[in-house]
């Protein structure tokens, strides 16, 4: 296999989910209802119930739904990234990982291509997202629209990357409801995307610290700083750090040889 | 010319990997899932041009002596070499050459027939032009180019295999592994996908292994492996198995050798 194999590849991969994406707008709209309910109902009841005070990367103060803009970002990604990696396993319909992994080419390829595909889709939601957000008050600088994009890039890589990884060695939860309540919600909830972290120190330290050990809480600061045209460097090295760490889990989880699938087999 | 190097694959045994090595060559094969062994000491050869079908009832050991050979996961012991390439060592040479129709169906059923074959053969390396060639003929072959531009959900379960037969041979692999293809299908899909199967064999040279819990599949034009609780019981063309067994058909063969009533 030589480079121009492993390019047609990835162009394969990305082009097929490109073409489900056409297929399945409907699909694509309805992934975005659920962040806009939560910016334009959520975020209105809660906007005088919730102060927010001025605090970096914002320069002034600033109304709720901006706050949680960034959040609903990260929900996005997460849900997208969790829904495409799992549904790689579950999909008993197609069964499109078998077809996957009969590719000559080495397995951390496949699953890394599958990845920025997956990526590449969910970032363009985002960005319909961030259009509807910005006539409902969020208007970040015309600039942080493009530095946002590798901030994006990069904590959709990372949760897919956990999707791949939870998919990979995880036999209970069998649907995506179990994901969402043992894996999506806490990791939503405990972050910094609908309160600032601030305000759960002061309420519970304990609280406090598993949200900073949430990955998920740096994927939205990244983004929220990234759309402020700023760099947050310790974001940036957490999920820098996640993705390396969840994908090599998931290369492990998926190889032959160590064979979590193998062990999974055997009490099919 | 076939059989001249089939032969000649034959006698060179397991030497040079490449073309002329026998397409598909187990030996001491063993698995186990924990405490269960799954697969005891499987030893068999497919040579070019064979038709063999593997025959036990579920829980065999079918699914899993073909999850080793597409290598979904390693083998514990013995080796898998196709075409000469150790599986574990060689995984993308012996890949390369090997076709699959997995028991469950796998099209992409959102996507279109040429669509799912594009993307198989974009996951071997296949070039764009090349491969809308060889998906024409291949789709051509098993009937269904009138249906090449239809979203896969609108086939018939058996049309869905004749394009699953089609897309595993669009990297032209000459070993192709079948699990169960027939699972579900009416008479008439049944009967297709049979007569393919052996044109491809008989005129193609290529090498096949059809698994199958169905003794009426098995011809007596073909090979045959018994598999029984991990183990080969029995292993030849069919009419040699039968006479071995000291029985009158396959299906007397596969009871006496198994003590077990057959389906």
């Amino acid at each position: 296999m030589r480079p121009i194999h492993y390019a047609r590849c990835l162009r394969g991969i990305i082009w097929r989910e490109a073409l489900r994406f056409i297929n399945q707008r409907g699909r694509f709209l309805a992934a975005l209802v659920r962040p806009l309910v939560w910016l334009l109902i959520f975020a209105t009841g809660f906007r005088f119930v919730l102060g927010v005070s001025i605090i970096p990367p914002y320069q002034t103060y600033i109304p709720y739904q901006v706050y949680i803009a960034p959040g609903l970002i990260g929900m996005i990604l997460m849900f997208q990234g969790m829904q495409s990696s799992l549904s790689m396993v579950w999909d008993r319909e197609t069964g499109s990982m078998r077809t996957l992994l009969v590719s000559p080419l080495p397995r951390w390829y496949l699953l890394t291509s599958k990845l920025i595909a997956a990526v590449i889709v969910s970032v363009l939601q985002a960005y319909v997202f961030l259009f509807i957000a910005y006539f409902w008050g969020v208007h970040p600088p015309r600039l942080g629209y493009l530095t946002v994009l590798p901030a994006l890039i990069l904590a959709g890589m990372m949760l897919s990357g956990l999707g791949l990884f939870l998919s990979s060695v995880i036999r209970q939860l069998e649907n995506f409801a179990g994901v969402m309540n043992f894996v999506i919600f806490p990791m939503f909830f405990a972050s910094s995307a609908l309160y600032p972290l601030w305000t759960v120190k002061q309420a519970n330290l304990k609280l406090y610290y598993i949200c900073m050990a949430n990955p998920f809480t740096h994927a939205v600061e990244l983004i929220r700083f990234a759309l402020y045209e700023k760099f947050n460097l310790e974001a940036f090295a957490v999920v820098g750090g996640s993705l390396v760490i969840f994908m090599t889990l998931a290369i492990l989880g998926y190889d032959p040889g160590r064979g979590l699938i193998a062990r999974r087999a055997g009490t099919e | 010319m076939l059989d001249v190097k089939a032969e000649a694959a034959e006698h060179s045994g397991a030497g040079a990997p490449g073309e002329e090595a026998p397409p598909l060559v187990v030996e001491g094969l063993g698995h186990a899932f924990g405490e269960r062994q799954a697969l005891r000491n499987v030893s068999f050869r497919l040579n070019r041009g064979d038709r063999t079908m593997l025959l036990g009832l579920n829980g065999a050991g079918k699914t899993t002596l073909f999850s080793l050979i597409t290598r979904l996961y390693n083998h514990r012991s013995g080796s898998i070499r196709i075409f000469g390439f150790e599986i574990k060592d060689k995984p993308s040479e012996a890949l390369a050459r090997l076709g699959v129709v997995f028991q469950l169906a796998t099209l992409d059923l959102e996507l279109s027939v040429a669509q799912n074959l594009l993307y198989h053969a974009a996951l071997h390396g296949l070039p764009r032009r090349e491969a809308a060639v060889r998906l024409k003929r291949e789709i051509e072959r098993v009937g269904l180019t009138d249906r090449l531009r239809e979203h896969a959900r609108t086939l018939s379960g058996g049309q869905r295999r004749r394009v699953e037969i089609a897309r595993a041979l669009v990297h032209q692999p000459k070993l192709l592994l079948l699990d169960e293809p027939t699972v579900g299908l009416d008479v008439a899909s049944r009967q297709f996908l049979l007569d393919h199967v052996r044109m491809l064999c008989n005129e193609g040279g290529i090498a096949a292994l059809w698994a199958t819990h169905l003794i009426d599949e098995v011809d007596s034009g073909a090979r045959v492996i018994v598999l029984h609780h991990g183990q080969i019981l029995a292993e030849g063309p069919v009419p040699e198995v039968i006479r071995r067994a000291n029985a009158s058909s396959m299906r007397e063969a596969f009871d006496k050798l198994t003590g077990e009533r057959s389906e």
